[in-house]
């Protein structure tokens, strides 16, 4: 039987091969010399530039795009990533758009701020192809030994941190290999060619930071014993947990977490080798469920639809993630909550949803329903933190880690950052800006 | 990490860029900012003698603009100091106690007269300043009194006035050059003969900006009226690198240290200045435009640079591309390139073409088998480089130099191999009669 997309049921390989490559690759096409300098010629080069104010790791971005202009790539790859030693990838993932770009001034004359996420992009990637002699190095060893936990942004910030300090780290993850989101998360098409492992490689060259993959804290290590055994412990741990979708879930093939559908898809050998329904829908309104739903139209399912309680105003994905979504064919549906699964002979067939309308503050069922046809439905609303691991040990509230703005937790020797810890944004740069805070203030508490 | 540090005229600064004497350097306030943002010296507005002179308070500045408003050119009408001469002496005093380690020079214009000089020296002296500069150079304002470039013009009294110097204080003494003269290097002969130490250059060039067509009314203007003012910034650049060339090469003050000044707004122009002969570059129009902040800029540029390309020291690279320049009649006239051009990257604009075909030597062609395509027809390519110079696609024009042997489609003929200039080309008149051409 010919596989195609209109073919029923869950299958891989229903495109032709190199539709997939033409698919997955970069989503933003990166700026070549010509552009870059039409772009970089483009900024004010502010004074305390509001686009810096507006960067969670405070980039100094007239900085290095200024270098990009003198043809000091080196110096505006230094710029870059000495604020934030992950800038390679948020250059290619940072909403930029509701960031440095929003904030940039040239949106006030033209509506068309400095591109700067690509500017970035240009500058760190033409610094890895050539980086020459290493832009950091380590100051001599204090002795101390710190334990991060977490080989996401937060975690691997705060390692380099402490590395260029002197300090001794040990990485653990529970994963096989370093990264976290960037490395298992992010969609295929904002990080092609194994980038990720490559900035962490980089990351990772400054030396003095030991590597524990397959390690997961509360069942390979305990917490108790890594604060005794080290002079501080950073946590980094993320989301292990995905929200419920609040309806009885049957078992039944083709319901599944948006984020392991990303994973899989990230670390699959060939796109050809994915399975994807015919029809799919993803329920959920943020960067995931958008990361899902479109992967799942490049490969090759014939309708997909998002599917989201409230309204496009209240979605968590931005306005650019939102056309994104639209531009690549996902159907998005608002004011609808899932009311039932629909299953036959142990597959999935269909979801139902009810409308919904807000009433005051709070969102009220229509009462009236509709049903999709799915093959495929994605759980997509929300990710949240397991704390089982850590005991009672730390303070938390509202699910999350409870810290001050250096990232101490109620443990004396305990440091928290991204998306494990109360208040922050969920985003990869916040992440970043948490390890690289923390690890001042840790080398700060070690009087080293 | 490469060594910024510099040591010029004895004058030590931890890297090789001060601020020229300008508006950035008139009082305490500015250059403290200037020290705080790394600058390595600066040269203190040119302070005079009580009572100051004034200045006009509307406008002073105008510039000269691209299509996306970016300075290509400055001028100005401002004067010298306009406050009295012990409260700039007072400041200069306090701001070399507080930042030793960077260079301090006092500019100075005073009349033409050996008491004015002798006046004002010692009191200079006695801030604690690392060395003088003689303002030769102001084109307007000034010279109308008998000072700035009126003494700048006059390689007589440029060497009197720096022997005065000489004589009546014992720092360094640096004499700026003015570039509205025919050959520079008679005032930088005259001022090494009156025993200066160095010569900065260059200052402004005289200049007018505009007129504003609806009024009738010359840019920039007072009111109704506008008087002409000292042009600055890129656009000068060509113009101050070559006279900073001319006088490193002239024999007479070849070894003669240089501070170069003109349109140094990136770590690249301070590295070609230095390439020509600079010990020190100065800045100013790069400051006004974008703020004290592009020293940081600048000096990582030019150490990443100097890494790279292995030169330990700013004294390393001093001079270095001066043996490179020789007077045209000894250029090789067997040296033969053409263009061409990448169609990979052509975005067909056609401006090559227009332009070879209107004004050079109409080798591009502009269709090829009915369809449009530039392509350069090597049997008119005279190698001038236009097309190079106006293509707006980076790497899409280039020349190839013809190998020897190769046949040159223009001439139908091979490349020689060997040199040869224009001083023994047979249409050369006096070929017989000179060997090589003095420059």
């Amino acid at each position: 039987m010919q596989i195609d997309s209109s073919t029923p049921g869950v299958h891989p390989a229903r495109l032709p091969r190199a539709h997939y490559e033409q698919n997955f690759c970069d989503s933003h096409a990166a700026l070549n010399l010509a552009q870059a300098r039409i772009e970089a010629d483009r900024c004010y080069y502010c004074f305390e530039a509001p686009c810096q104010t507006a960067c969670p790791t405070g980039i100094d971005i007239p900085g290095f795009i200024r270098r990009i202009a003198d043809d000091n790539i080196r110096g505006s790859a230094h710029a870059i990533l000495s604020a934030n030693p992950l800038g390679g990838m948020c250059a290619r993932v940072c909403p930029t758009e509701v960031l440095c770009e929003q904030a940039c001034v040239r949106n006030a004359g033209e509506e068309k701020p400095v591109e700067i996420g690509l500017l970035q992009r240009y500058a760190t990637d033409r610094f890895f192809e050539m980086p020459g002699a290493p832009l950091f190095t380590r100051a001599a060893p204090t002795g101390r030994k710190v334990a991060v936990v977490g080989a996401g942004p937060a975690g691997l910030a705060c390692a380099h941190g402490l590395a260029r300090l002197g300090h001794a780290v040990v990485l653990l993850d529970a994963n096989p290999k370093p990264g976290g989101l960037n490395e298992y998360g992010l969609a295929t098409y904002k990080t092609t060619n194994g980038f990720a492992q490559k900035e962490v490689d980089w990351l990772l060259s400054i030396g003095g930071i030991e590597v524990r993959n397959n390690t997961r804290l509360g069942v390979d290590v305990q917490l108790d014993v890594l604060v005794r055994e080290y002079d501080a412990v950073f946590l980094g741990l993320g989301l292990a947990g995905v929200n419920a979708i609040g309806i009885e879930e049957p078992k039944a093939a083709g319901l599944r977490n948006a984020v392991e559908f990303i994973a899989e898809l990230r670390q699959a050998r060939a796109y050809a080798e994915v399975p994807v329904g015919r029809n799919v829908v993803v329920v959920g309104g943020g960067m995931t469920a958008v990361d899902a739903a479109v992967q799942s139209k490049k490969l090759g399912a014939e309708t997909v639809t998002m599917v989201y309680r409230r309204g496009a105003a209240e979605m968590s994905a931005s306005g650019y993630e939102q056309d994104w979504a639209q531009k690549n064919g996902v159907h998005v549906r608002h004011w609808a909550t899932p009311k039932a699964l629909l299953a036959k002979n142990g597959r999935i067939t269909g979801i139902e949803f009810g409308y919904t309308r807000a009433d005051g503050g709070s969102l009220v069922e229509t009462g009236e329903r509709f049903t999709l046809d799915a093959d495929v439905v994605m759980k997509a609303i929300g990710q949240n933190f397991v704390a089982q691991p850590l005991g009672s040990a730390l303070e938390l509230r509202q699910g999350r880690i409870v810290t001050d703005d250096e990232g101490r937790t109620s443990n004396a020797k305990v440091w928290a950052g991204g998306d494990c810890r109360l208040g922050g944004r969920d985003l990869t740069v916040e992440a970043v800006e948490h390890g690289k805070v923390a690890a001042r203030s840790i080398h700060e508490a070690l009087g080293a | 990490m490469a060594n910024l540090n510099t040591e010029f005229l004895g004058i030590k600064s931890p890297n090789p860029f001060w601020l020229a004497s300008a508006p950035p350097t008139d009082k305490e306030y500015n250059v403290v900012r200037a020290f705080e943002a790394g600058w390595g010296g600066v040269v203190w507005k040119t302070v005079g003698e009580d009572p100051h002179v004034v200045n006009v308070y509307g406008p002073r500045y105008s510039a000269l603009l691209n299509g996306d408003r970016r300075v290509i050119g400055f001028n100005n009408i401002e004067l010298i100091s306009d406050r009295p001469l012990q409260t700039n002496l007072d400041e200069i005093k306090r701001v070399k106690r507080a930042w030793p380690d960077r260079a301090m020079i006092v500019s100075i214009m005073v009349p033409c007269e050996e008491d004015s000089w002798k006046k004002i020296l010692p009191r200079v002296e006695d801030t604690g300043c690392d060395g003088i500069e003689l303002n030769f150079g102001c084109p307007h304002g000034m010279s109308e009194r008998g000072m700035g470039a009126s003494v700048g013009q006059v390689p007589e009294y440029v060497e009197m006035v720096a022997r005065w110097c000489k004589t009546y204080t014992r720092l360094p003494v640096i004499v700026k050059l003015t570039p509205n003269i025919t050959d520079v290097r008679h005032p930088a002969r005259a001022a090494k003969n009156g025993g200066a130490d160095a010569v900065s250059l260059i200052n402004t060039i005289n200049s007018i900006m505009g007129v504003d067509l609806g009024t009738m009314t010359m840019v920039p203007s007072v009111g109704k009226q506008g008087s002409h003012g000292g042009y600055c910034g890129t656009a000068v650049k060509p113009i101050a690198l070559n006279m900073v060339a001319e006088i490193a090469r002239d024999m007479q003050t070849a070894g003669l240290p240089i501070s170069g000044i003109g349109g140094i707004s990136t770590w690249r122009d301070a590295a070609e200045f230095i390439a020509m002969g600079c010990g020190t570059v100065q800045v100013c129009t790069a400051a006004m435009v974008y703020g004290f902040r592009i020293i940081e800029d600048l000096c990582d540029g030019l150490s990443n640079f100097m890494d790279e390309q292995g030169y330990a020291s700013v004294e390393d690279m001093v001079g270095r591309a001066l043996p490179s320049i020789t007077g045209w009649s000894n250029l090789n006239m067997n040296h033969i390139e053409k263009a061409v051009i990448n169609q990979d990257s052509c975005i067909q604009c056609g401006r090559c073409h227009v332009v070879c075909e209107d004004t050079s030597h109409q080798a591009i062609t502009a269709t090829k088998d009915g369809k449009r395509h530039f392509e350069i027809n090597e049997a008119e390519c005279v190698g001038c480089n236009l097309c190079v110079s106006i293509c707006p696609v980076p790497n899409t024009i280039t020349m190839r130099t013809l190998k020897p042997g190769e046949i040159d489609l223009r001439s139908g003929k091979p490349v020689p191999g060997e040199y040869a200039n224009w001083t023994v080309h047979p249409n050369n008149p006096m070929s017989s009669t000179c060997a090589a051409a003095t420059v």
